[in-house]
């Protein structure tokens, strides 16, 4: 009777309200609202389950000597990548990037060498090359007002081009260089782990672009550009220089990521980087950032750059062969896209 | 008399041979709230746009407390104090509540930090939005580090207009404030848009919805064909009145 009673309480005071709360309980939707709310989980929970499963897989994965060939492979990669994804977080996407790492490698190693100029001032003149291009870029896109796809479709066959007139087609001997050319391949010693200077830069520069993005305004402009580029306007957003400052930015960081592939492969080389474009958009998308803009940040970039090295590594010492590792990294892009449009899908 | 809060004289803005506004005059009263209606095409949001900066007029002035003004960007009209709040574009979904009431003009933190690292002041920024939020009744939002695409279009609208309010210091126009709402979360829009003039900021509401407009404007200024033809109030006329006039039906009421 007095069960009933209380049932029949229950029953009269559950409301709409009450339903909607129970709903979001549910766990695909709690998942949902944490990934919402933290997009660098998934990734990071990708990035322990493939290392512990390499590593049981086969134990020299997990060696020191091991992880710091791992990190060694991804930081060009990453560095392209955090470029990349400033770019997309406007909703932009460049397909230069890896076309101006390879030419303002290329320009920096000849200065170097043939021109006779002193490495420092051939270093800042490759740097400041990366940099025009990429404001190349952001002059189309902002004055031009082509979509960023086209406008890097085009420089991309440009700057490739140019690479090979410059270059002449021919390689720059890592020897032939003043030594602070080739100093990112350098490595400091930690017990067996080896930690190069490329890979130290990296990881600070990745630190930098954390902490503009989250801690100043620049940051949130970025963020509420790729959101919604009209309401930013309307906020009194120069969403013009946004888009500028960005596509500049990223191409001095692709510059700086041609220094550091000179030193991972001990020489200029005109014909490397033709995967680098899409690896560094690879990467970004594995880290969570969203194609559409707006979403995302470059921890969850470091942590996918990573991801798409640990794969790479991993399936090797697995004795998988290389085309099936490609085949690996593509569906998991397939994945992470799939998630990200179902955690757009968010509702309070 | 009193002085107008914002007064526009003689507007005129064309498109090549289309003319959006004809010489169309406004004025906002300290304290009110001015409904503009019109039938589409009228020229509400031209002389809106104006306003807001968002365009400018070929010909025509624009008096701010009597002082002629010239918007040549909304930045210019926001400075001078009038705050907009567009039909669709009110706020940047991914960012949380504190940002979007920051938006464009975030505070950094004193000394060192804000000006050579250029750290904003999360703290500072955070507290302020809540303040704004709760004094306009919607304290309802407990979390303002809450992204604002996982609230509620009359919550998000609600973010919107606490922006307004929080930052304009002479007038607040709203475009269509309750075009995409339902019922309930409509009426907390309008309870919002009294509260902002209770605290003596006057508004301009364009809106399409009749019962809307007579339940809160003070005076209701009708567009037709690019100007003025008539300025009523809720008591002088009937919303069958209003509309007649709106759309050309009836002739507009003497004076």
């Amino acid at each position: 009777m007095g069960q009933a009673e209380l049932l029949g309480v229950s029953m009269t005071t559950t409301t709409a309200a009450d339903f909607e709360v129970r709903r979001q309980d549910s766990m695909g939707r709690r998942l949902q609202h944490l990934l919402h709310g933290n997009p660098v989980l998934g990734p990071l929970a990708v990035l322990v389950l493939a290392i512990v499963a390499f590593s049981i897989v086969n134990g020299r994965f997990f060696s020191a000597a091991n992880l710091s060939l791992v990190l060694l492979q991804v930081t060009v990669i990453a560095m392209l990548a955090l470029g990349q994804t400033l770019i997309i977080l406007t909703a932009g996407i460049d397909l230069s990037a890896g076309a101006i790492a390879v030419f303002s490698s290329m320009l920096m190693a000849l200065f170097a060498t043939d021109a006779g100029v002193p490495a420092p001032l051939a270093l800042l003149l490759g740097f400041a090359c990366g940099t025009a291009m990429g404001a190349l870029n952001g002059l189309l896109v902002t004055r031009i007002k082509l979509p960023p796809f086209i406008v890097t479709l085009g420089t991309l066959t440009i700057f490739f081009s140019l690479n090979a007139v410059v270059s002449n087609s021919e390689t720059v001997r890592g020897a032939d260089m003043p030594a602070l050319m080739t100093w990112t391949g350098d490595a400091i010693p930690i017990g067996s782990f080896r930690l190069s200077y490329g890979s130290i830069i990296m990881l600070l520069l990745f630190g930098f672009f954390a902490y503009a993005l989250s801690s100043t305004a620049w940051g949130k402009h970025v963020y509420a550009t790729g959101d919604d580029i009209e309401a930013a306007r309307l906020a009194g957003i120069r969403t013009g220089r946004v888009l500028f400052s960005v596509y500049t930015t990223a191409g001095l960081l692709y510059a700086v990521a041609g220094w550091i592939l000179i030193g991972r492969l001990a020489s200029a080389s005109p014909n490397v980087g033709t995967e680098y474009n899409l690896d560094s958009i690879t990467a970004v998308v594995l880290g969570g950032t969203s194609l559409f803009g707006g979403r995302g940040g470059v921890i969850g970039t470091l942590v996918g750059a990573l991801i798409v090295g640990v794969f790479r590594n991993g399936l090797q010492l697995a004795g998988v062969e290389v085309v099936w590792q490609g085949f690996a990294i593509g569906l998991l892009v397939l994945v992470a896209v799939s998630i990200d449009q179902w955690i757009r899908k968010v509702k309070s | 008399m009193t002085t107008p809060v914002l007064e526009a004289k003689g507007l005129t803005k064309r498109y090549g041979r289309v003319v959006a506004i004809d010489g169309s005059d406004l004025e906002l009263l300290p304290g009110e709230i001015l409904a503009v209606i019109g039938d589409n095409g009228a020229g509400k949001s031209s002389l809106i746009k104006a306003l807001s900066g968002a365009i400018v007029p070929d010909a025509g002035e624009i008096r701010l407390d009597g002082e002629p003004v010239h918007f040549r960007n909304p930045m210019d009209a926001r400075s001078a104090g009038i705050e907009t709040v567009y039909q669709t574009l009110a706020v940047a979904p991914g960012l949380d509540i504190a940002d979007n009431l920051f938006l464009g003009r975030e505070q950094r933190r004193p000394g060192v930090l804000g000006s050579v690292f250029r750290m904003l002041d999360r703290k500072t920024m955070r507290s302020e939005a809540a303040r704004h939020m709760s004094e306009l009744g919607v304290g309802t939002l407990q979390n303002i580090g809450q992204a604002v695409e996982s609230l509620s279009g009359g919550q998000r609208q609600a973010v919107a207009v606490a922006r307004s309010a929080a930052f304009g210091s002479k007038v607040v126009i709203l475009d269509e404030p309750t075009a995409a709402l339902g019922v309930k979360e409509s009426n907390r829009v309008l309870q919002l848009i009294r509260d902002v003039r209770d605290r003596g900021l006057p508004v301009i509401l364009i809106s399409h919805n009749m019962p809307h407009v007579f339940e809160i404007a003070d005076r209701i200024h009708i567009q037709r064909l690019g100007r003025r033809i008539a300025v009523i109030t809720p008591g002088s006329h009937s919303m069958s009145d209003a509309v007649a006039i709106m759309t050309g039906a009836a002739p507009p009421p003497e004076g």
